[in-house]
């Protein structure tokens, strides 16, 4: 499929209640500046039910005009649907490229839609790039655990497509108003996928560090399951979440939901604080994006100390409680 | 006869792999290859449903170098029943377009000999290069549905009750046969090889498929030739400085590190809100 338009498309997902989820509004920065570099346009597609709300926010961080598909059919997230009503789309606009979230739904439909559209993807992508000679966007990503990175081109074929991970880029406010473009379409539903029920555990229960600033982890070095206590102490004090080392995990202290690493979440914090984890390859894979690694270890030959930017070489049940005395001090 | 086929790939131990603090460089040399973990929690999967359900096989498909033999043989020693290896040097450098579409021509070859098979099961994703795409596009190109980050599957009649873990809430998700699903890491651990499955293992032959034996591919769309999307760098990270190591006392090694975090904006008060 050839493009006929330079048309950048940037996917919003909604939740149940409709609301814009952050990464979308996140993807139409790097959304924006890739269309003002190509002088081309910047799309919203929102797909939901009951979406006047997500209209509203969405048209506040610089899109120039938003696909609305409103029907109670896409209140629930398909798979089917979902590939259906955005291939329908596609067939109809022919944009240029696609951004997508790298967030579970992302990453459940994108690769699916790829497919149907013929064309490439390049998953979780951690920077865009416009290369005026090529006409191409070049497209970053970690890979092999974060240890190598990779820029990946999409050279002919159209829509180039990539999902970008949570977090990467900040939301930004613009001015302007975009042009609300309403379609209607009834995606075929094969009923072949059937939600039984959804689980929703207790909140503390559940984490979910997309778009989390700062995020404190604890390891083995916590030596058991109570030193969480003390974890999310700080946490709550910095206003982040909780994760953990694999280690962690694995000696059952904390739910898989809280694992950082390869086999975890991948997260992009500003803040990483690691107590009591000495930094295998595994866990240093899922923390590569974040800004700033603090380490706390009372062993300084620790590998995490490598890849830190502060180290306190000290016991975190001594250090942690004087950060949390301190941090209620200012406040 | 009834069958699952589990997709695995053979990776390298990422864990393993270590970096040259002085170059900045992988160290490789060294690093064993072993089925992605999360293809193990497939295959897991596939054997607990064959633990009720004593009557259905499970097959094992690869596709990789000539050594990726030993992640096949690995799963028959755990827990396939048979194995199969898509292998050909024209399918070097596929791209995740590419590998979908020569799995889904494998799939077809493989199920006009052994008949339909229930379901497909893969890992999320592999561990060395983590885009969790093939399942969904090779799920695609058979036309068939999917579920994604799948904890549990049970099957029931005409299909799959599975529990899908997902960052707000768990589901439970009915999916028609066939299909395909895609495994996350489950709360129990896979089973390990036996010594007796072992032996047997080492004993079994491995189907291979090369471009000959898999005639409707259409060259043109496998290899690095026929994948959409290309690599054109590889680097490693940025460096991050050198780590700055506070050791006083607690609270006074504690204060100058929030100091610090306070200098760089990394922290404020204490609320964290987005804007």
């Amino acid at each position: 499929m050839k493009s006929t338009n330079k048309d950048l498309w940037v996917i919003v997902e909604l939740d149940e209640e409709g609301n814009a989820q952050e990464t979308g509004l996140q993807l139409l920065n790097p959304g924006r500046s890739l269309a003002d570099e190509c002088s081309g346009e910047l799309t919203a597609v929102i797909v939901g039910c009951n979406t006047e709300k997500a209209v509203n926010t969405v048209s506040e961080f610089g899109a120039d005009r938003i696909i609305v598909v409103d029907s109670p059919m896409y209140q629930e997230y398909s798979t089917d649907a979902y590939v259906d009503v955005l291939y329908h789309l596609a067939s109809k606009y022919r944009p240029d490229v696609f951004l997508i979230g790298a967030t579970s739904k992302g990453r459940d439909f994108a690769p699916r839609l790829s497919c149907r559209l013929d064309t490439g993807l390049t998953a979780d992508c951690t920077a865009l790039r416009y290369n005026l000679e090529t006409d191409c966007i070049e497209w970053t990503r970690p890979a092999l655990g974060g240890n190598i990175m990779a820029t990946i081109v999409c050279k002919e074929r159209r829509p180039q497509m990539g999902t970008v991970r949570p977090g990467v880029y900040k939301k930004i406010r613009h001015s302007g108003k975009a042009q609300v473009i309403r379609e209607d379409y009834a995606a075929a539903l094969p009923e072949r996928v059937k939600l039984i029920e959804t689980i929703r555990e207790i909140k503390q229960e559940i984490a979910d560090f997309d778009n989390v600033k700062i995020i404190v982890s604890g390891g083995r070095g916590l030596g058991d399951r109570d030193g969480f206590e003390l974890i999310r102490k700080l946490a709550d004090t910095l206003g982040g979440a909780v994760g953990a080392s694999r280690a962690a995990v694995d000696a059952g202290w904390i739910s898989h939901s809280h694992q950082i690493g390869q086999t975890g979440n991948i997260v992009s914090p500003k803040l990483y604080i690691a107590c009591g984890i000495s930094g295998s390859v595994q866990h240093v894979a899922g923390i590569s994006g974040a800004e700033c690694i603090v380490a706390i270890n009372n062993d300084k030959d620790a590998p995490i100390f490598k890849i830190a930017d502060f180290g306190i070489v000290g016991d975190l049940y001594e250090v942690i409680p004087e950060m949390i005395r301190e941090l209620e001090k200012i406040e | 006869m009834s069958y699952i086929l589990v997709c695995v790939k053979q990776v390298p131990d990422t864990s393993e792999v270590r970096l040259d603090s002085e170059t900045n460089s992988l160290i490789r040399s060294g690093v064993t290859n072993i089925v992605n973990p999360y293809d193990t929690y497939a295959l897991e999967a596939a054997a607990r449903i064959r633990d009720g359900n004593p009557d259905i096989k499970i097959a094992a498909l690869s596709m990789g170098p000539a050594q990726a033999e030993d992640a096949l043989k690995n799963c028959v020693a755990i827990a396939a029943d048979s194995a199969y290896l898509v292998s050909d040097p024209a399918f070097a450098g596929s791209d995740t377009y590419a590998t979908s579409y020569i799995l889904s021509c494998a799939v077809r070859r493989i199920e006009k000999t052994e008949g339909q098979c229930l379901a497909i099961f893969c890992g999320k994703q592999a561990i060395d290069g983590d885009t969790a795409q093939i399942g969904p596009a090779l799920a695609e190109r058979l036309g068939i549905p999917q579920v994604t980050s799948v904890l549990e599957a049970e099957l029931v009649d005409g299909g799959f009750n599975v529990l899908q873990e997902d960052k707000a809430a768990k589901r439970r998700l009915f999916i028609q046969q066939k299909c395909l699903l895609t495994f996350t890491k489950p709360a129990f651990e896979p089973r390990q090889a036996t010594l007796k499955r072992r032996m047997a293992a080492g004993r079994c032959s491995i189907e291979k498929f090369d471009k000959s034996l898999l005639p409707e591919i259409k060259t043109d769309r496998v290899g690095i030739k026929g994948s959409p999307t290309s690599v054109v760098k590889v680097f490693t990270p940025a460096y991050r400085g050198k780590c700055e190591i506070i050791s006083c006392k607690p609270d006074v090694s504690a204060k100058s590190l929030l100091d610090r975090l306070r200098e760089r904006s990394l922290i404020d008060g204490g609320k964290n809100e987005i804007h």
